[in-house]
């Protein structure tokens, strides 16, 4: 009999005569104490973020791709990884158009194999967008796409992330429902709360330990 | 390195008490873990700052993973069917050994010379890192304490933070010994000397390995924890991934990771959320750009079957290897987690161990507790580790020709000796005549009693009786009542 064969039926003979556990999973639990007024949404997520370094910036759909460029410029990065055919990636392209001295950008536009060396070694920043955050815990949250894949928001040392503030949810059993997650999981999704960190030394907490050393918020106020 | 501040290797040959005797003798290391304890301590408490709220989420945490106990075959079939849909392969092990070959059939059908690998307590339990090491294969751990201890030729020493026994001046020595950066002991530094050497690992590594958090069976998706990035490192940028999980690991549904993943962030580190929370329900589409084209998971048993067929033994596979239970242990914070000499150590070690080893190779873990219930009080799914201590305690000592064969190794502890003086006393106990005639003579002969009476009289003074008994003393009292005549 196969490893397979053997365990589930040890398990089934464990089971002899019992009958499955009732689901009883009682919502408010996991929402109620994590419930936000529309107006405190940005402020909890804010001092969430914040409390484990990231920076976060309040702009406007009009204003973001401004206020982009100019922390770009003074971090005085190299170039700035960006999806071109997307929305917000059209919106970079046209402000970088007019405003020449702004460092090159670049596209993820093909397989990590065909430029993995470039990624890893000359590949200083990254701008993606969100699927929105949760209040709750202070996390972004990311479905990776071809446009925008995995990679993009983790081996860049600094990643700014796009997020509307019409998107910042309460709490994650909240998203799990109105995304209909369960539904039609992706490859790959996240939840991202902060630039990389560790305390595996006498628990002190350093950030940048594999992932990005800065993580940028812009929350677009009226998006 | 400096020979004093050296933690001593654990040495094969040393059983737990010879280990834990050392240990104490240790003031670094006994300093190193009392801070470490006290800080993860306060930080859970702050985290669970409101008491109602605590108890409702531990009491859905342990409910949940009642349920999917209590269909755990089915919800593997399950979540076996939904990741093979999605493109992922799914294996099944019996023993370290099985899981190990599984591995290795993986690597060797990729002709992989390098694995880097996300911290994952089953690979420890499987040593996965010496059983590819012995076959050429470099197994490189990328967690930041996990790294700190593999360079140091040494195993965990806590489940979540892995160097926890070492300062920052002993990671500094290690470094400049091992990879001959420059001595410092500043967190950050030593932190980007890590990243270097790691980030160069992952853009090489032919496999990436990881552990999984929660599998949910629902999804057909493997949850992964971790707040370095090393673990979607681990699992995004080399061609292959392969996970590796216990069988108990499974929850039904995508809702029941909300509250034990908050269980989980809470109870162990006391933060809100990893910085990381990395679903993964697939190897990478035909239309992506990146992720590894393979995804493997193994599902090892490893003596699990074991606990779970017994009711009670089984709630021993509720737990999501947080880390509390020895947090809050106050014989884990004295002896360290090297002490215990397995995978697992504390009280969660305690009440799994035996289950993955055999009673009889881990004789004395379920009596190194005080059974002050600490472990007990902050499980977050309620498991209740202190009536399995002395559930393993009975199953200790049971008589080899028990009809009840519980676990592997069992009655290891047995002594017929002991097991004759404990009926006899249960008799004297029971009964007034021998009590009365036991107590007569025990009180008169009281100056006959030994002065030396093995292990106790190392650290206490000899038991001697009273002159005169209790029940003597009290039929005395009443006689001299008014009235009692």
């Amino acid at each position: 009999m196969s490893a397979r064969e053997n365990i589930l039926n040890k398990l089934r003979n464990s089971l002899t005569g019992t009958t499955p556990i009732a689901d009883t999973f009682d919502v408010d639990l996991v929402t109620k104490p994590w419930t936000y007024a529309p107006e405190e949404r940005i402020a909890q997520l804010r001092k969430l973020m914040e409390a484990v370094h990231t920076e976060v910036h309040l702009s406007s759909e009009r204003d973001w791709p401004e206020l982009l460029g100019k922390l770009v410029s003074e971090r005085q990065l190299p170039s700035l990884l960006i999806a071109p055919g997307t929305p917000h990636g059209r919106r970079v392209s046209e402000h970088w158009e007019v405003n020449p001295q702004l460092p090159p950008l670049k596209a993820y536009d093909r397989p990590i194999e065909e430029w993995k060396f470039e990624l890893f070694d000359d590949t200083p920043a990254s701008l993606t967008t969100t699927l929105g955050a949760i209040a709750a815990t202070g996390s972004l949250i990311m479905w990776p796409t071809r446009e925008e894949p995995r990679l993009m928001s983790l081996v860049p040392p600094v990643h700014f992330a796009l997020l509307k503030a019409s998107e910042i949810h309460d709490n994650f059993y909240e998203v799990q429902q109105k995304q209909n997650w369960a539904t039609g999981m992706p490859t790959n999704a996240l939840l991202v709360s902060g630039p990389s960190k560790t305390a595996d030394i006498e628990q002190v907490l350093a950030y940048g330990a594999h992932g990005p050393k800065d993580l940028v918020v812009l929350i677009l106020e009226d998006a | 390195m400096n020979t004093q501040t050296r933690i001593p290797a654990v040495e094969i040959h040393e059983d737990f008490r010879a280990r834990a005797r050392k240990a104490l003798a240790d003031p670094q290391l006994r300093k190193n873990f009392r801070t470490a304890m006290d800080s993860l301590m306060t930080k859970r408490a702050v985290a669970f700052s409101d008491a109602d709220e605590r108890e409702g989420l531990r009491t859905l945490g342990n409910a949940i993973k009642a349920r999917a106990l209590s269909k755990l075959p089915d919800l593997l079939e399950q979540l076996e069917t939904n990741l093979t849909r999605n493109g992922v392969n799914v294996h099944w092990a019996e023993t370290v050994d099985e899981a190990n070959a599984i591995v290795l059939s993986i690597v060797e059908a990729h002709e992989a010379k390098q694995v880097i690998k996300g911290k994952s307590m089953v690979s420890e339990e499987m040593e996965m890192n010496d059983f590819l090491g012995e076959r050429g294969i470099e197994c490189l751990e990328a967690d930041m304490g996990e790294y700190i201890v593999q360079l140091d030729h040494e195993k965990p020493s806590h489940i979540i933070m892995p160097a926890i026994h070492k300062n920052a001046k002993q990671v500094g020595a290690l470094f400049h010994d091992k990879l001959g950066v420059d001595y410092t002991n500043d967190v950050d530094q030593l932190i980007q000397v890590g990243r270097k050497v790691l980030r160069q690992k992952f853009f090489e590594a032919d496999i990436g390995v990881s552990g999984v958090n929660f599998a949910i069976a629902e999804t057909g998706t493997l949850l992964l924890v971790e707040n370095e990035g090393n673990g979607r490192m681990c699992t995004t940028v080399p061609p292959v991934h392969i996970a590796v999980t216990g069988i108990e690991k499974v929850v039904e549904t995508l809702r029941d990771v909300v509250p034990l993943l908050s269980l989980l962030t809470r109870s162990s580190l006391g933060i809100p959320i990893t910085t990381y929370v990395n679903m993964i329900s697939g190897p990478r589409k035909a239309d992506e750009l990146d992720g590894p084209q393979e995804v493997h998971l193994v599902l090892l048993d490893n003596g699990r079957t074991q606990a779970f067929a017994d009711s009670e033994l089984r709630q021993t596979l509720n737990c999501i290897r947080c880390g509390a239970c020895m947090n809050h242990c106050p014989v884990y914070t004295r002896i360290g987690g090297h002490a215990y000499g397995e995978v697992y150590p504390g009280p969660i070690g305690k009440i799994i161990t035996p289950h993955m080893v055999g009673l009889k190779n881990v004789p004395d873990h379920p009596s190194a507790s005080s059974l002050c219930g600490a472990c007990g009080e902050v499980c977050p799914v309620k498991i209740p580790i202190p009536s399995l201590l002395r559930r393993l305690r009975e199953e200790n000592v049971k008589a080899p020709d028990s009809p009840h064969q519980v676990m592997r190794g069992q009655g290891s502890k047995y002594s017929p000796k002991e097991r004759f003086i404990w009926n006899a006393w249960a008799r004297l106990n029971s009964s007034p005549t021998l009590y009365r005639l036991f107590i007569f003579f025990a009180t008169r002969l009281r100056n006959l009693t030994p002065s030396n009476v093995g292990p106790w009289t190392q650290n206490h003074s000899a038991p001697k009786p009273a002159a005169r008994s209790l029940h003597d003393m009290a039929r005395e009292h009443l006689a001299k009542q008014p009235g009692n005549k």
